[in-house]
């Protein structure tokens, strides 16, 4: 198990270029779709929470039950869509970064929806209200919201992120895992172990866990230093 | 003075509120736009070749060298998409790739003679190898027949680990099977479903035997105790092709980069890259267009 921490620390520190790129291609899918399903999530999280509506219950319900669907699912799913010989084959998506990104915001999407729901269904229900009568606009009034429980949004988003840079499936199945292009921490860790290389797998797996703890670390440290 | 990882939003805390608003938006902007770009602005001047080929050749390391002497050559830049023979045969037909590079003749054929495949070429070939532990408790070691090693097998009930996956391997280990007249099933065989590196390990871990083509046991030779009982068997032979997909079955395929590649890897530079290519002092794989 030694070996593992030394190998890790060697990975890291060598300053080997493949590494550097892998752990930086792992971060820039999961940055760009958690962003990106954070812009639809947040919003129907806040409207789910502040109004009551038929069929709303059945949102929720099916959002949570989302959560549970399995990434190589998502995969699969996307990969009928995007194949060349699938309807969306025209745009030449599979096998590029942007198909990742895409099945990765499809895949954080109910995570962070569910989790803002749940969030700021705590929060005074008289809030909206009192911030209107103070005569604060739409937008205004939703910013307002999110800043008073921004820590819950935080993990919200951030719990989206960790699902995101840990999955392989879609990665996989979408990426393709292809050298210099779209490998990432967890194809390769995939075709280490596939190698037999465990050693350099759970090197990685160290990597991947260092760089999740520095994203939420940071991100949560620059939320408390805000107030 | 106490500098942390959070300072630059301590800096972020100075900015006054309305310009903190616009800011956070176009660092949204800013990250998501770089998502997109890097998706769109990859497709350089000349178009990217799309590989689909087995494991073996990937976890060999073949690819490691045959793939940058192409592109150095050529600027034509590869994507290889490392899967099974089964899984590679099948973006073949679903045209999300360009050019295929397997190892199941059979099922090579069948992908030209349906119309999905054009211009096959004979690649290189290797052989499979029968790994099982030093105790051999079915009594192989030494056999010439390979389909006779797996009667003993399966008639001691030693534990057999196979791929289980569809690959090129896979598909081998199914047919021996079919010449030895026997369906395997029971708690000795045992399908993995995973590659050939995963494999090894387990039947090292399991001291069960199992059937692996000889590049990945030499590669991963240091790292387990189990070793070859059976070789040489015509059976056994191991022969690679190379297939680019059919033009006129989908239209946007970059067949001018797929027969680029099928004309260097069956040139004589080419071949000799992989007659070159040694793993652990040993060669792997030996061309078979230049001999």
């Amino acid at each position: 198990m030694n070996n593992v921490f030394i190998h890790a620390a060697g990975l890291i520190l060598s300053g080997n270029r493949e590494v550097y790129f892998i752990a930086f291609t792992s971060l820039k899918f999961a940055v760009s779709s958690t962003t990106i399903s954070t812009a639809f999530a947040v919003p129907l999280g806040i409207v789910l929470s502040f109004n009551s509506f038929t069929g709303k219950r059945f949102i929720v319900i099916i959002l949570n039950s989302l959560m549970a669907l399995p990434t190589v699912v998502i995969g699969l799913l996307l990969y009928s869509l995007l194949s060349r010989s699938g309807p969306l084959g025209n745009f030449r998506l599979l096998f590029t970064p942007m198909a990742v990104i895409i099945g990765q915001s499809i895949l954080s999407f109910p995570i962070i929806t569910s989790f803002v729901y749940s969030a700021l269904a705590k929060t005074d229900a008289e809030l909206p209200e009192t911030l209107e009568t103070l005569g604060a606009g739409a937008l205004e009034k939703n910013l307002m919201i999110i800043r008073e429980s921004r820590a819950a949004v935080l993990s919200a988003i951030l719990s989206g992120f960790g699902r995101v840079i840990g999955e392989v499936g879609v990665s996989m199945m979408l990426g393709g895992n292809i050298r210099w292009y779209t490998r990432t921490i967890t194809t390769t860790i995939a075709l280490e172990t596939s190698k037999g290389e465990f050693e350099l797998a759970l090197a990685l797996g160290l990597i991947l866990i260092i760089i999740s703890f520095v994203v939420n670390f940071s991100l949560h440290m620059g939320i408390r230093n805000e107030t | 003075m106490k500098v942390s990882f959070y300072y630059p939003f301590r800096i972020y805390s100075f900015i006054p509120h309305g310009m903190k608003k616009n800011l956070t938006i176009l660092l949204l902007i800013v990250i998501s736009a770089a998502g997109f770009g890097y998706a769109g602005g990859q497709r350089e001047q000349k178009p990217r070749l799309r590989l689909a080929t087995t494991t073996s050749t990937e976890n060999s390391g073949l690819l490691g060298s045959l793939i940058p002497a192409f592109e150095a050559k050529t600027g034509i830049k590869v994507d290889v998409i490392a899967v099974g023979t089964g899984k590679a045969i099948t973006l073949g037909e679903n045209g999300d790739v360009d050019v295929i590079m397997v190892h199941a003749r059979g099922r090579e054929d069948r992908f030209v003679k349906e119309g999905y495949g054009v211009n096959r070429r004979n690649l290189m070939h290797n052989d499979f190898v029968i790994l099982g532990p030093k105790n051999d408790p079915a009594g192989i070691k030494g056999l010439t027949s390979a389909v006779e090693a797996l009667r003993k097998i399966s008639t001691s009930k030693s534990n057999f680990i196979s791929r289980g996956d569809d690959s090129g391997t896979n598909i081998k280990e199914n047919h021996l099977w079919k010449e030895a007249g026997i369906v395997p099933s029971g708690k000795w065989y045992k399908e993995a479903g995973q590659g050939m590196g995963a494999v090894i390990i387990m039947a090292n871990d399991l001291k069960g035997y199992t059937l692996s083509d000889r590049g990945t046991y030499l590669s991963m030779k240091d790292k387990i105790d189990i070793g070859i009982l059976v070789e040489g068997d015509p059976e056994l032979y191991n022969p690679y092709g190379v297939i680019a997909v059919n033009p006129t079955r989908h239209k946007h395929i970059n067949y001018e980069g797929a027969m680029t590649f099928i004309t260097y890897i069956t040139s004589k530079e080419g071949q000799d890259v992989i007659r070159n290519y040694r793993k652990n002092g040993k060669q792997l794989f030996y061309p078979d267009v230049f001999k």
